[in-house]
């Protein structure tokens, strides 16, 4: 089974409430993604970044466990922009 | 929302939010406290091991009544090998006193009680509510709150920032950064759910006796990175942290190392027929000392992970935390029975407590610390640790070679690696930064 299988699995134990068309992490519009833009593709813990096949990066947020990596990796040059989910949405983790 | 004004708003309610809003409740200010989650916990993640001193000098009697899973009665730091490890083992049977030291815990069950603790002292909490920014008065004074509710700006004589290493709320105001890739580490956790009594016949514990394993080597890749095994209860905490900065630039995934550290034969028979029912990611601040920002200013003070307060060393941060949320609850109080303006004067009080505690003495040690290790990181977290497995598996396994041969060898194979300046240099270089 592939990594990106596995963490999908993993994210299934959690709860989560998503806040629906909302989502709190956004990536500027790019033709080619910067090194630690493409880096989130495999460091993001959710696995929330993946590889267009165009070559550009998009986000799906839903799984989010609002660690803040890609907020400290990419935001400082704009490729993102970081925001906390509204109060009560976003992940809860039962034990934490 | 509400038209009140408060004599302080606490953001957050971890470790550090619940100490100064309890300190600070319990002796009669009026404090509201903001947290973002559903129920105070519910945003939380840590290890998690809970230091006994600082949450009695909050709340003396909290073992009668707090969600405690195992006091700790043995300690197994672990230097891992591909599939191998070489431990150091502390087991001491005076750690089963009336009054242990350190227990662990689960996050979102201790906090939640904690919190209903603050709120017995006559503290508001108010969960489901992201504040978005400080309000600031003409003077830069910062006076309250916005939150995401509908009219919800709040004000209050000085706001005490406790929103963790990822705190949003400071780096917008411009009070302090956002953390460094260097400066933050990245773990990820499990909770593996077994039968209490497999857990206690697995670890060699009675009762509610716990067990923490701390593993460093060859399983962080040769990043500056650590897995740990911490016992509860019913269930086992696994988890794996490396620096941001140095996932960047490696080509494993988190839950990829996870994966291993879980599969290395040392972990696996820990952990069979467990049943994992959570995955957990948070960021930890690693940088220590150097990279404490301002810690206080005109209306504001700020506490716990969101002020770097770690000491990554001696993996202690939720403890740090609970102490720098007191000291600001009790500076703050101090201020106000002077009837004194909470000015960034006034509220120096706080800095010196802290300074006058183990905690900033306790970072100002190890203030070397953290760039030595991530600067080093190839020596201390691959190399060595393979070199040792491999001294062990010479000096255990018989095989007819004499045993001049095998010292040989083994002294042949370190200094290859690192040659005899590059051994004492790393050597002198680590003394160095422990002192």
């Amino acid at each position: 089974m592939s990594l990106a299988a596995r963490v999908e699995e993993k994210l299934y134990q959690n709860r989560y409430i998503v806040d629906a068309g909302k989502p709190h992490i956004a990536i500027r519009p790019h033709d080619k993604p910067s090194e630690n833009l493409l880096a989130m593709t495999r460091i993001c813990p959710a696995g929330c970044y993946s590889e267009t096949s165009s070559g550009q990066v998009e986000i799906t947020p839903d799984g989010c466990l609002e660690c803040g990596t890609c907020r400290v990796l990419c935001e400082a040059s704009g490729d993102i922009t970081w925001n906390y989910p509204r109060g009560g949405f976003g992940v809860l983790f039962k034990f934490g | 929302m509400i038209e009140e004004r408060f004599d302080a708003i606490v953001i957050g309610a971890g470790m550090a939010g619940n100490a100064a809003a309890h300190t600070m409740a319990s002796r009669g200010l009026k404090v509201l406290q903001l947290e973002r989650g559903e129920y105070p916990g519910s945003k939380n993640v840590q290890g998690a091991i809970l230091y006994a001193d600082m949450v009695e000098k909050i709340i003396p009697n909290f073992r009668e009544e707090a969600p405690l899973e195992r006091h700790l009665v043995e300690q197994r730091f672990w230097m891992m090998g591909d599939r191998s490890h070489t431990g150091l083992q502390y087991r001491n049977d005076d750690f089963n006193e009336d009054k242990p030291n350190r227990y662990t815990i689960i996050r979102s069950q201790f906090d939640r009680w904690f919190s209903k603790e603050v709120q017995s002292q006559g503290a508001l909490v108010i969960c489901e509510t992201t504040v978005m920014e400080l309000v600031s008065d003409a003077y830069g004074k910062v006076i309250g709150v916005r939150t995401d509710r509908k009219g919800g700006t709040l004000f209050a004589d000085v706001v005490v920032l406790c929103e963790g290493v990822n705190g949003l709320l400071g780096a917008r105001a411009g009070l302090r950064a956002t953390p460094k890739p260097e400066h933050v580490a990245l773990a990820v956790k499990e909770m593996h759910f077994l039968p209490r009594e497999t857990i206690e016949a697995r670890f060699n514990l009675h009762g509610d006796e716990g067990v923490v394993i701390e593993a460093a080597g060859v399983i962080s890749k040769g990043m500056t990175g650590m897995g740990f095994v911490y016992t509860n209860k019913e269930s086992v905490s696994v988890g794996m942290g490396c620096l941001v900065s140095d996932f960047a630039t490696n080509n494993d995934t988190p839950y990829g190392l996870l994966e291993m550290f879980k599969n290395h034969p040392s972990i696996k028979p820990l952990l069979e027929g467990s049943e994992v029912k959570e995955y957990a990611a948070h960021l930890i601040p690693e940088g220590g000392y150097k990279t404490i920002p301002e810690l206080f200013g005109d209306g504001w003070v700020v506490c716990g992970d969101a002020a770097q307060l770690n000491n990554a060393i001696h993996r202690e941060g939720s403890n740090l935390a609970l102490t720098s949320g007191r000291l600001a609850g009790e500076a703050i109080f101090q201020i106000k029975s002077r009837k004194d303006a909470m000015s960034k004067q006034n509220l120096a009080l706080y800095k010196k407590l802290l300074d006058d505690s183990f905690v900033m003495k306790d970072l100002k040690k190890y203030k070397d610390m953290p760039a030595l290790l991530h600067a080093n990181s190839q020596n201390y977290f691959l190399a060595y640790p393979q070199l040792v497995s491999k001294a062990m598996e010479n000096f255990l396994r018989v095989d007819g070679t004499p045993k001049i041969d095998k010292e040989k060898a083994t002294i042949a194979s370190f200094v290859k690696e690192r040659k005899w300046t590059g051994l004492f240099g790393d050597a002198w270089k680590l003394a160095r930064a422990w002192r």
